[in-house]
């Protein structure tokens, strides 16, 4: 007797929940055949809204976090990639049509990206930090902070990018303490989600990593406009209208980051591009 | 006990007109205890249908203005000071500085003693919201318990009026109610109307607080609506914000349905004011929609329907702001308090 075949829904990801599009869409996701695989939400312009009011709320307690602490739990996320490997060896196959060795390839090289970005959790600010000379009895600091909610479109490309550039946008946005709002990969969103699920059970707290499946040309004009976003990773934005992007996030003062063709390469300029400079002056002590 | 004696004839009078002239504390229970029951499970089927109308664009932005127009900001902590009540009345006079069409609230809430600085603060900019003005409300009788006696409450409430308050918000003797002593609750209502006269002859508004929290049923939220209404209340509040459940949708309609049946009975029209919990927009346009289906649309002024908020303002002008821009807007555009 033939079973009926019993697709998953992939939802979305908002404040640690993972909601419906309040919108109530959904899209296919197709092999590269065209073949279906699985429905995902597809979020629109409120979820994106929802996302960074849950992202916001989550700032205060991922920044106050000691950086050791940030480092560990960004390891712990590689861990637990390592652990579901199959899975996502499975989905990206399935969807990107690359061969279990190449998506095996990618999982290794996010998982790689992982642990890259987790050890610089508590050494980015000696590189990006200083004490400053000045002539007077005071130390002089600038030390980066984090700059608060980022929302970023990862990689589009269809093939090699849908859990890598994932990896690649992500972990050098929350390293230093921001939260993000992601839009993942529109044809391949499957290990996005996935994703989603093993940072769920892992101690990432909810709403610091923010999974919105769907149209960045939907979704990126009102994050890009919205006043509570302090910065823009356009990295995967470089088939959509990406200038007007960026005119619309100057008008509330926002970072941008421009477009890159394929998978970001790990850099520490990732992560100092979502910091700002703070500097404090401390009377030195008279003994 | 018996009330052969009310304090004030005036505000007794509609339970005298009701009654008969041999005002008992047995002729009022036997009226209250006369009421019919409450459908619970219907009222709250009908606040849950109301809770699902869609409101959009123009019809949006007016509920918005009238969310403004008719909210008493509310500052009632232990912590405030002279400093924070003027903050609270720049912000009523001006709640958003990014956009000079934005509506004035209709009153500022605050403690007795914090009167005379709201008055001060206020200075031209006090007066009848219907003018564009804004009112200043006082919490009196012992808030939010309401454990003091008699003669405290009193002095509570001259002294808040003497100050200069145009509103008083009164808490009833819960713990009387509870125990079916209608008639003290009844005569303690009378008094803070006597005590809310001014030295010209006019009364200050008196706005009574149900705490529905504390009534627990359905039914007694009924009966103590209907109490207050008898005695004199110009409003009916649901509660302090000081007590989890505050308002609630369920008890909101209901006592709507109170001021309805008493505007039928007698062509008299009692205000109404949910406090305590109304935190986003979208949950206050509920309210909206419930006081229109319920009593009309001629209740939503200032004279007739409040919100006793305090984070609410803030909320309501950050939807103001997407509306006027286009874009959505963040707290850092709206004042912290």
């Amino acid at each position: 007797m033939s079973r009926v075949t019993v697709p998953k829904t992939y939802k979305l990801y908002i404040g640690g929940k993972f909601p419906r599009s309040e919108s109530g869409r959904t899209y296919e996701v197709t092999t590269q055949a065209g073949e279906f695989v699985a429905n995902a939400a597809l979020a629109s312009r409120k979820d994106a809204r929802d996302a960074v009011v849950a992202a916001r709320a989550a700032v205060t307690g991922w920044a106050g976090a000691t950086a050791y602490n940030r480092g560990q739990v960004i390891y712990r996320i590689a861990e637990l990639l390592e652990g579901r490997r199959a899975q996502f060896v499975d989905e990206i196959s399935r969807t990107e049509g690359v061969t279990t060795a190449a998506a095996s390839a990618q999982v290794d090289a996010a998982i790689d990206v992982w642990v890259w970005y987790a050890g610089w959790a508590d050494k980015y600010a000696q590189i990006a930090g200083n004490g400053n000379p000045v002539s007077g009895p005071y130390f002089n600091l600038s030390v980066p902070e984090p700059t608060g909610v980022v929302a970023a479109i990862a990689p589009q490309a269809r093939v090699g990018t849908s859990l890598l550039g994932l990896a690649a946008v992500v972990a050098p946005i929350i390293v230093s303490g921001n939260t993000v709002v992601v839009v993942p990969n529109t044809g391949a969103p499957l290990s996005a989600i996935s994703l989603a699920e093993v940072l769920a059970t892992s101690d990432v707290p909810g709403g610091v990593i923010n999974v919105l499946t769907g149209s960045p040309a939907e979704m990126a004009p009102w994050l890009a406009s919205h006043a509570d976003v302090n910065a823009l990773d356009l990295a995967g934005a470089g088939d959509i209208d990406w200038v007007e992007l960026q005119l619309s996030a100057a008008e509330t003062l926002k970072r941008v980051l421009a477009p890159v063709a394929g998978v970001p390469a790990p850099a520490l300029e990732r992560i100092t591009a979502f910091t700002e400079t703070k500097t404090v002056w401390h009377t030195k002590s008279m003994l | 006990m018996t009330i052969d004696h009310p304090v004030a004839l005036a505000p007794a009078e509609r339970a005298v007109r009701l009654l008969g002239g041999d005002l008992t504390e047995k002729a009022l229970a036997l009226h209250l205890d006369g009421l019919a029951g409450v459908d619970a499970v219907g009222l709250e089927q009908r606040a849950a249908g109301l809770a699902t109308r869609s409101i959009k664009t123009s019809s949006k932005a007016w509920a918005l203005d009238t969310i403004i127009r008719t909210c008493d900001l509310t500052t009632l902590e232990g912590a405030d000071t002279p400093g924070k009540v003027r903050s609270l009345v720049a912000k009523a006079v001006t709640p958003d500085a990014t956009d000079p069409t934005t509506p004035r609230v209709a009153a500022v809430c605050v403690y007795g003693d914090m009167v005379p600085y709201a008055v001060e603060a206020l200075g031209s900019a006090h007066g009848d919201p219907d003018a564009g003005l804004v009112s200043v409300a006082a919490v009196a009788t012992a808030f939010p318990s309401g454990r003091a006696s008699l003669e405290i409450k009193l002095a509570d409430t001259r002294d808040a009026v003497a100050s200069g308050a145009d509103e008083i918000d009164m808490v009833i003797d819960r713990g009387a109610f509870l125990s079916g002593r209608y008639g003290m609750v009844f005569d303690q209502i009378v008094a803070v109307k006597e005590a809310c006269r001014r030295a010209d002859g006019t009364y200050a508004h008196l706005k009574v607080i149900l705490e529905t929290g504390e009534l627990v049923t359905y039914d007694n939220v009924k009966r103590a609506s209907w109490l207050s209404i008898l005695a004199g209340a110009d409003f009916i509040k649901t509660s302090t914000g000081k007590v989890s459940p505050a308002a609630t949708l369920p008890v909101t309609l209901l006592m709507l349905e109170v001021i309805r049946d008493w505007h039928r009975l007698t062509g008299e029209k009692v205000g109404m004011k949910p406090a305590g919990g109304i935190r986003s927009s979208k949950d206050a346009v509920r309210y909206l929609v419930t006081v229109a289906e319920t009593v009309g649309e001629e209740w939503l002024t200032p004279h007739l329907w409040r919100f006793g908020a305090s984070s609410l303002v803030n909320d309501v002008l950050l939807q103001r702001q997407k509306l006027r821009t286009g874009h959505y807007s963040g707290p850092d555009y709206v004042t912290v308090d």
